[in-house]
């Protein structure tokens, strides 16, 4: 996804090419890293089939082309396989994103049948024990099972990797369950600190030392595997010292709709207190992605204050992330505070001096992602 | 890491089948989709992938590309394009 920093830079012509449909927030997994808002039990109102439909019908009217079924957990839709047959009729390049928790291979073969054309699967250790830890249910053996049905049935398959300082040190067995399995693809995505892992970024963040010795495992592997295996390896944001190019760009290219149907120019941006977030039960999406004051806050460059507004990067990477320059600047319209050039860069290598490395990595410390924890939204500043 | 001989005139190529290639409208212009990616093709890359994936043989192509184009230098461009194609997984070689 371009969020991460894949170096993708699109002209789009100004429409939204890239849909991402999170059916639900709710999910059987307790990731602490979780990307959902930690208030998610606060959005419980999911649009219905008949309104997802006509989202994937408008998004195609205004030419969108990717579309990523993700959530929480997509599977727990029981009309997954209708919207997915829906969205491959309509025209679009169909990928789900999945825990492969509620995946078996009926359901796999029935989404294969509706058109489904990719599925990109987390795994969350190289081992039981570790999965169990981080994720807080017995998945593991479940989803290497689903790692090898969606192969046996010919799907392309990136499996995912979120990485933290608790799986970072894996990072060659990953490499060898994936060769076993024949996965093609395998993305080390570094976590992005924003909702449940900004909760528990003082626990997750790897060190730099971490970061390049699996980095290092990884070139190799490259040189070794050749073709056999795509390796993508995200580099974590705090760790560069240029702001990633998020999302290329706000509301430029990118366009998701939450559960209840508000529409978002990233999937964490209704973090972004300060902005009212339209609705597609009340607007429809043309008018939200071309005209609506949140989409068109931050697009093209106006809205840049220094040092961005006279710097000659601003076009390659927009000022970096909104998101981040809210949560830890307060400001969503201040240059983000990866970048080397802006006055709040210390708060930044203030957090990487703090990065705990292999000490202490148990994971009492970890704020599960839970209904029950009843968290408010995390305040900017945290 | 295995090294892959060059593309030769005989070869015949076709498109890797987790990509889509079409004409996309609102984009006036040809796309390639796959897991997770979108690439905006331009009028000449598009049209030698079109030619590449539906001719016989690469040879074929080149002929069909140089008559279309009233070029007759074409060849290492077009060779040169493919392999760069077939290194990011875009097509590959008939077996």
């Amino acid at each position: 996804m371009p969020k991460d920093g894949s170096g993708l830079s699109l002209d789009g012509l100004g429409l939204p090419l890239w849909l991402v449909v999170e059916l639900t927030y709710k999910c059987p997994l307790k990731c602490p890293w979780c990307s959902n808002p930690v208030d998610f039990e606060r959005y419980g109102n999911e649009l219905s089939t008949e309104e997802w439909k006509s989202v994937l019908r408008q998004g195609r009217e205004m030419g969108a082309l990717q579309l990523g079924f993700t959530g929480g957990e997509p599977m727990l839709r029981r009309d997954l396989e209708e919207l997915v047959a829906e969205a491959d009729r309509l025209g679009y390049y169909t990928n789900l994103i999945t825990s492969g928790v509620g995946l078996n291979q009926d359901r796999l073969r029935a989404l294969k049948a509706a058109g489904l054309k990719q599925v990109q699967l987390s795994v969350q250790a190289p081992e039981r024990e570790l999965s169990q830890a981080l994720v807080g249910i017995d998945v593991f053996d479940h989803k290497i099972d689903i790692a090898r049905a969606i192969k046996a049935e010919g799907l392309p398959m990136v499996l995912n990797v979120p990485v933290s300082r608790y799986n970072i040190e894996r990072t060659r067995e990953f490499l060898d369950l994936a060769e076993e399995i024949g996965v093609e693809y395998v993305e080390f995505a570094n976590l992005q600190y924003y909702n449940w892992a900004l909760l528990n970024r003082a626990e997750l963040l790897p060190t730099k030392e971490q970061i390049e010795r699996s980095e290092a495992i990884v070139q190799e592997a490259r040189r070794r595997l050749g073709k056999k295996m795509t390796i993508y390896f995200v580099v974590p944001d705090y760790y560069d010292n240029r702001p990633k190019a998020c999302m290329n760009g706000w509301g430029a290219i990118h366009l998701t709709i939450a559960p209840d149907g508000t529409a978002l120019p990233c999937q964490e941006a209704r973090l972004i207190k300060t902005l009212n977030f339209p609705s597609v039960r009340e607007h429809d999406l043309a008018w939200i992605w071309r005209d609506s004051p949140a989409f068109q806050k931050f697009r093209g460059d106006s809205w840049m204050k220094e040092p961005c507004r006279s710097c000659d990067e601003k076009e390659k990477d927009f000022g970096g992330c909104r998101c981040q320059a809210f949560l830890l600047t307060g400001d969503a319209a201040n240059t983000d505070p990866v970048c080397a050039k802006s006055p709040d860069r210390q708060i930044i290598d203030g957090l990487l001096g703090c990065a705990k490395g292999e000490r202490s990595a148990g994971v009492d410390k970890l704020v599960m992602r839970d209904i029950s924890k009843r968290l408010s939204a995390v305040e900017p500043g945290v | 890491m295995e090294t892959e001989r060059p593309l030769q005139l005989d070869d015949a190529v076709e498109l890797n089948p987790t990509h889509h290639f079409r004409w996309e409208e609102p984009q006036r212009s040809h796309v390639l989709l796959y897991p997770e990616g979108i690439v905006k093709l331009n009028e000449t890359a598009a049209a030698i992938i079109e030619a590449a994936t539906g001719a016989a043989s690469l040879g074929a192509a080149v002929t069909a590309l140089a008559a279309r184009y009233e070029r007759a230098d074409l060849e290492p461009k077009i060779i040169a394009f493919l392999e760069d194609a077939r290194a990011k997984g875009w097509i590959r070689v008939k077996s």
